[in-house]
């Protein structure tokens, strides 16, 4: 392999086609071959524009517009092809091909390396990763965390001089975390190569890396140094400015209710869409209090989930919704109609993009409460007053679609909020959000328990867990423990 | 061949499915279809499919000969004798010979078409004709890279109509709820399809490097020896027709 790879940053910037601002700005940064450093910044601090454009993936002139010099080895970034290596955050978007084997291969096709050659790289690299499964095992198969490591390989085999991944881990359970996380120590002992990885987590990477830098979002470096030396001596602001400081975890507010009433409960409940995942689920939602859906994934969280909310049916046992909830519809939420589901359960799904309907963050904000055939004024006081909440107001006429990960999430739980049901069912709220944000999300998930919300989310976040839950359904292989 | 069939290079498998249905759709009479259908139903047990598998996967077939058969036997140009005559219904000699031949004919293509295409992995068929028949290899991969996400794109129709209920809007009328999520769908795919293109880029994909091939795809005795057969099949089937004097070139 050609060694590890030297990045040089003067005065880069990148401004996306249609933007004013510009993504990223002023950067100047120097990475020493074999440097270990964990990128980090607010939202919309340019992390991924810079990622992208070291890959060689952000496009050319009509994608955007660069000032300044972004350098691999002293070769502009763009045409550096080989030179780095990127695993991106999405599993399913990363997956190539049907087979393991091939998948790991489409890299070294593209880069013309000779057959022989090419399998052999592909056995190093699955071996790295600790993926120890046939060839031509169907990709179509593997868990979350396997996809990743997956991905990494097919990076790996191109052997790269600097590997960059953006947010590896953030769609994965905990187990998953683990296996991409050791699967990465190991390839970067085996390989020295120089590594960038972004990650909201800090503590996954802490003992990896050996510097922390972190971006500021008016352009250029805020901090950069030593781990340990820039989370002790600025922890703290950092952690105000929406990064994850282990040290410094987002202070959740103190719940002030306590469970009441029981709005909506499963009688022996089993879930599932083609086969069945999970039987024999008691459950029952009260106002003000929030039940914690856990479990790795593929455990049925979404599921139970969907099936809460009335929009999958049961396949043994019920759902029930209370009188108090029920109002003048069935006490089963699945039979009722659409309309009647938005008042009295809102349902926020795990990817954000298939729920938006609407043309701007204010129509999707809006949708809501016109089938409710709200009035003009009363449709826009609630729609401003959760711009308001959420932090979208400057994005209020921009596509729901170019929003980042966090953004989307935070608007996707205000289009349920709009309608101002009295069940809440969240799933994974909490995904992709800077620390800033979480407590944001938190504090307002807060306020409509002690409300008389009644809520359920499923979810691997522990901290989330820790601030707002009061009840626990654990739905991993073993059994079902309340 | 049992087994090999499966280690049949796509192209080979391709290549006989049209030379038998060319020479088929030629003409138009019993005696050709019939002789094809009885040396194809010699050949079946060879291709190695398990008879659940055939029986399954060619049933569409087995359903569409009938009903084309019936449907030219009753409504087809008629000639000879009628045998029944009611409103546009006239069954006659003519008809009747018509609609066997069709339907020995629909027989004839499209079940070796089936068994052949049923042993066909998309990747090896990208592989072959990128590499046997030169088409361009970002044209072939980024093909297949896309046949992967069909399946995603049935998981993504499903959610949307969930959504579509969790938000308020699924009681309005059918026709409207579908194209909107129709649109929703379109919107989905694309970005689904420029992520794609996103992590094929960052391996190095359509960069201006000659590409290598992982797999080989050859195209040697076997895929030659299946070419042939084939041949022989259309071959055999076209000369007893001309011989015994039934080859009626189509149209005329």
């Amino acid at each position: 392999m050609a060694g590890a790879a030297r990045v040089t940053a003067s005065g880069w910037g990148w401004r996306h086609a249609g933007r004013r601002a510009f993504a990223v700005r002023d950067l100047d940064l120097a990475l020493e071959p074999g440097e270990r450093v964990l990128l980090r910044g607010a939202s919309g601090a340019g992390k991924s524009t810079l990622i992208s454009a070291l890959a060689g993936v952000l496009g050319g002139e009509d994608e955007g517009e660069q000032v300044g010099e972004l350098l691999i080895d002293g070769i502009p970034a763009d045409r550096a092809t080989g030179r780095a290596g990127l695993v991106l955050q999405d599993p399913d978007a990363q997956v190539i091909l049907a087979r393991v084997g091939d998948d790991v291969a489409f890299g070294c096709e593209n880069l013309g390396v000779p057959r022989d050659e090419i399998w052999t790289r592909v056995r190093e690299a699955l071996e790295a990763v600790g993926l120890r499964l046939p060839l031509d095992h169907s990709t179509s198969l593997l868990s979350g965390g396997q996809k990743q490591r997956l991905a990494l390989a097919g990076v790996l085999a191109m052997r790269p001089g600097l590997l960059l991944l953006d947010e590896p881990t953030a769609n994965l359970d905990q187990g998953g975390v683990r296996e991409v996380r050791d699967a990465v120590a190991e390839t970067l002992r085996r390989t020295g190569s120089t590594f960038i990885v972004i990650e909201h987590r800090v503590e996954v990477w802490r003992d990896l890396v050996d510097r922390v830098v972190i971006l500021s979002p008016e352009g250029g470096i805020l901090v950069d140094g030593a781990p340990d030396a820039v989370l002790s001596k600025n922890g703290r602001s950092l952690a105000d400015a929406g990064v994850w400081v282990p040290e410094f975890p987002p202070v959740a507010p103190t719940r002030v209710t306590t469970p009441s009433e029981t709005l909506l409960s499963t009688r022996d409940l089993a879930i599932g869409r083609r086969e069945a995942l999970r039987s024999g689920i008691q459950l029952d939602l009260r106002a003000g209090g929030l039940v914690a859906i856990t479990g790795s994934n593929g455990s049925g969280k979404s599921t139970l989930a969907l099936t809460l909310g009335g929009l999958l049916a049961p396949r043994e046992g019920e759902v029930v919704a209370a009188p108090e909830l029920a109002a003048e519809a069935s006490a089963h939420p699945i039979r009722w109609k659409s309309r009647q589901l938005l008042t009295r359960i809102g349902s926020v799904f795990q990817d954000p993009e298939h729920q938006f309907l609407g043309a701007t963050v204010r129509d999707e904000l809006s949708v809501g409460p016109r089938a409710l055939g709200l009035s003009t004024a009363e449709i826009d006081q609630r729609a401003d007053e959760l711009l308001a909440r959420l932090r979208l107001e400057p994005l209020a006429r921009a596509n729901p679609f170019t929003l980042s990960g966090g953004e989307k999430r935070r608007l996707s739980v205000g289009t349920a909020l709009a309608a101002r049901p009295r069940v809440l069912l969240l799933d994974e709220p909490t995904f992709g959000q800077d620390s800033r944000t979480w407590r944001e999300l938190v504090a307002l998930i807060a306020e409509l328990l002690d409300d008389g919300t009644a809520a359920a989310a499923s979810t691997h976040d522990e901290l989330f867990i820790a601030a707002l839950a009061t009840d626990e359904l654990d739905l991993s292989p073993t059994e079902v423990r309340r | 061949m049992t087994s090999t069939i499966l280690r049949v290079n796509p192209v080979a498998k391709i290549a006989v499915g049209l030379v038998v249905a060319a020479v088929l759709v030629l003409t138009l009479d019993w005696v050709s279809g019939t002789v094809a259908l009885v040396l194809e139903a010699a050949l079946f047990p060879l291709a190695g499919v398990p008879w659940r598998t055939f029986w399954v996967r060619t049933a569409p077939v087995w359903i569409a000969a009938p009903v084309v058969t019936v449907t030219i036997a009753l409504y087809g140009k008629a000639s000879g004798h009628s045998y029944f005559h009611w409103l546009f219904i006239d069954v006659t000699t003519g008809s009747v010979v018509l609609a066997l031949a069709t339907g020995i004919r629909v027989l004839a293509v499209a079940l070796p078409a089936v068994v052949l295409f049923i042993t066909i992995d998309p990747t090896d068929l990208a592989d072959g004709l990128a590499q046997v028949l030169h088409l361009p290899s970002r044209f072939v991969l980024g093909s297949l890279a896309a046949v992967r996400l069909v399946g995603l794109f049935f998981d993504d129709w499903r959610s949307l109509e969930l959504a579509r209920r969790a938000r308020g809007v699924g009681d309005r009328n059918p026709v409207a709820r579908f194209l909107g999520q129709l649109f929703a769908l379109l919107v989905l795919s694309i970005r689904r399809g420029s992520k794609l293109a996103t992590a094929m880029e960052a391996r190095g994909f359509g960069t201006s490097t000659t590409r290598t091939w992982a797999r080989e795809s050859r195209f040697g005795w076997r895929e030659w020896t299946l070419v042939l057969i084939g041949a022989a099949v259309a071959g055999v089937a076209a000369a007893a027709s001309i011989l015994s004097g039934h080859w009626n070139f189509i149209g005329s």
